[in-house]
């Protein structure tokens, strides 16, 4: 047993985190919250070309031939960087929507409750579906992900990608608190309240120290889910990952006081990212149904 | 990434798991939680079966009289003693995981060959005294103190929530040889025989009403020098080496006794109707899901130390956080599955909830642990 990322797989985190440090840094993500640019189609095709959607794909079909614990460490990656768009619908796409792979098009899914569907008015198509449905927007949370309200067509069968979607969006999430913890530990060391760093301060490392302890949780959780490809386990992810996110990001804001509650403080950015996947694929409750099915069945 | 089992230590596996059914019903019965010398017996005697089995001090060093074996296969051997219900490593605890592997890797050879085949074949328990009443979690600032007197030291001072105090051989001691030095200087590791003379143990009752741990006080006890492990004012870097271990490997097997404590949970609910409360039966689905990811952690763990050549990082002190807070959700989820029958003290969940309150304070208290994980691992300074 060696459950540690091999050497290729380090070395696919670091050119993923290098290719988005270069061309989606801080100053293009904010360029994009003011410009209201959900999804940057030149982003799009260079992720393509990087193989990002393609990752899975059987170099036969011209995809990369990798597997899912590459595919979440990749995500990881851009969960981190807070790329905006539907990243994991259009890598669930490669092979079944054209131009999935390549980064081409754009493709989107049913993957929220309710009636609302995320990049509709960007999305070249939907998963699963035949046509783009007509859609009335919706005055979204998060500034990177439009919404639009929609009469969902009938005949879209999503259950197949929903342990896959789950795993990757879980990743993406703890790509996010990874990010966060380290906003809230840079901050806390530089800024200094009663003559030191605030993060000298037992209230705000112990703080600290929880986001680390929910982070590194939940990473494994997802990394195992992605080894084993186990149905319940990437649910057991998407519910840890889903709290490190969101409450990651909501100790960030706190760490950073007033700051924190700025529009110009990325930090609600990486919240409200948060709150939009919780909700895409499998929320909280469903994954815990799943698991309490999953312990009885397994207590015989 | 790989969870899966080399054929080496799936045939380790295979082997134990024969080895534990023949051996386990063999077992006497296990003796009441207050039998002090009655526990002893019990823990020496499988200790002695584990040895002449070649399963003692399976992850020590082969030059300390250890099998060296790798640290997966140390995970193996305690996740299959657990799901086979063998015996908890009790009374041996400190001699097995602590004492002995710090008198392994800083003792000199005498010590090793005095104090460490004893504790493999199950002949010597120690405990351990290095907490006290007015220090608790500021560990370095331990009072008691060790005087020179030629080729003696002369010992005195209090220890407390020392276990296995009353049926203990020996003491790791920690003891201040140099009283004018930083607090974390000065301090020297001792192994001290319990029958000296000055030395006096009286139990404590815990909130679970047993007596799990006792104060000791020294009154002018006299210690050969020849006992210190490691040099004199030194004890402080030998006992961090020490604390390593304990917080390395110490939850392994309690992490498949929660899991199967949580589906034996599960049985109860369905059996009293609790099963159809959604909000009940969601959060049984979400520890299920919580455990499943801190045993997920705990093979990271020892793959990360099987890499770094088997030395205990500070990993521990993440997964002492995730895994104590857990434990005790776990239990007050028991409660509330099992209603009003909570209340009483022959429900085996009570003692487990009872017990599981000392998870966040004993070896470090939660609070110490973000401490460390703050400064150690995320590199926040130090208060003033």
């Amino acid at each position: 047993m060696d459950f540690q990322p091999t050497q290729d797989q380090r070395d696919l985190r670091s050119g993923v985190r290098a290719l988005l440090e270069g061309r989606y840094g801080r100053r293009e993500l904010r360029a994009a919250v003011e410009a209201g640019a959900a999804v940057d189609r030149g982003l799009w095709r260079e992720l393509g070309e990087a193989g990002l959607f393609a990752l899975r794909l059987a170099e036969s079909e011209g995809g990369v031939g990798l597997a899912l614990p590459e595919a979440v460490i990749a995500f990881e990656e851009a969960g981190r960087a807070l790329v905006p768009g539907p990243l994991v619908a259009t890598h669930l796409a490669a092979g079944v929507v054209p131009g999935a792979a390549a980064g081409t098009a754009v493709v989107t899914a049913f993957d929220l409750g309710g009636d609302l569907v995320a990049y509709l008015g960007e999305a070249d198509a939907v998963l699963g579906a035949a046509a783009l449905p007509e859609g009335e927007p919706v005055r979204a949370v998060d500034p990177l992900t439009p919404l639009h309200r929609v009469v969902r067509p009938d005949g879209v069968h999503l259950d197949a990608y929903v342990p896959q979607g789950a795993l990757l969006t879980a990743a993406l999430q703890v790509g996010s608190a990874l990010r966060t913890l380290e906003l809230a530990v840079r901050y806390a060391g530089e800024r200094e309240q009663f003559g030191q760093p605030v993060g000298a301060f037992q209230a705000v490392k112990h703080l600290c120290a929880q986001m680390l302890v929910r982070a590194e949780v939940a990473r494994t959780a997802v990394y195992a889910a992605a080894v084993t490809g186990d149905r319940g386990e990437a649910a057991g992810a998407k519910l840890l990952a889903d709290g490190a996110a969101v409450r990651n990001a909501r100790d960030c804001l706190q760490v950073h006081g007033g700051m924190g509650f700025t529009w110009e403080a990325d930090v609600h950015l990486h919240l409200k990212r948060a709150w939009v996947r919780a909700e895409q694929w499998r929320t909280a409750a469903e994954a815990e149904e799943l698991l309490a099915e999953e312990l009885l069945d397994s207590a015989g | 990434m790989d969870l899966t089992y080399t054929d080496e230590e799936q045939d380790f596996r295979a082997r134990l798991r024969a080895w534990l059914l023949k051996a386990l019903p063999e077992l006497p019965a296990r003796p009441s939680p207050d039998d002090w010398p009655g526990r002893r017996a019990y823990d020496l005697g499988w200790q002695r079966r584990l040895y002449e089995a070649g399963y003692a001090g399976l992850h020590w060093p082969v030059d300390a009289g250890g099998r060296g074996a790798t640290p997966t296969q140390h995970l193996i051997f305690l996740e299959e003693t657990e799901r086979a219900g063998a015996p908890y490593v009790g009374a041996n605890f400190v001699g097995l995981l602590h004492a002995g592997p710090t008198v392994a890797a800083e003792g000199t050879a005498e010590q090793r060959a005095r104090w460490l085949p004893p504790v493999l074949r199950g002949e010597e328990v120690w405990c351990q005294g290095f907490s006290e009443p007015d220090a608790g979690s500021d560990l370095a600032a331990l009072r008691t103190r060790a005087v020179r007197d030629g080729d003696d030291y002369v010992i005195s001072g209090s220890k407390i929530w020392t276990s296995h105090a009353e049926v203990a051989d020996w003491c790791e001691l920690l003891v201040r040889t140099d009283p004018g030095a930083p607090k974390h200087r000065g301090i020297s590791w001792l192994a001290m025989p319990m029958d000296a003379p000055g030395v006096t143990v009286r139990p404590l009752r815990t909130l679970a009403g047993s007596t799990e741990f006792a104060e000791v006080f020294l009154d002018e006890v006299r210690v050969p020098v020849a006992n210190r492990v490691g040099a004199e004012n030194d004890g402080w870097r030998v006992t961090m080496v020490t604390l390593s271990f304990e917080r390395g490997t110490a939850f392994v097997g309690e992490v498949v006794a929660c899991r199967r404590t949580l589906r034996e949970l599960a049985r109860t609910a369905k059996a009293n109707g609790r099963w159809d409360d959604p909000v009940l039966r969601r959060r049984l689905g979400r520890l299920h899901g919580e455990f499943g990811a801190l045993w997920r952690l705990t093979q990271w763990n020892v793959s990360e130390s099987e890499r770094s050549g088997g030395v205990p990082g500070v990993g521990g002190s993440v997964f002492k956080l995730a895994y104590s807070h857990a434990r005790q959700d776990l239990y007050d989820v028991a409660a509330e599955v099992l209603g009003a029958s909570a209340l009483s003290l022959d429900e085996e969940w009570v003692q487990g909830r009872l017990s599981g309150l000392s998870y966040t304070i004993a070896a470090g208290t939660s609070q110490i642990q973000r401490n460390i994980v703050a400064e150690r691992i995320l590199g926040l300074p130090k208060g003033r």
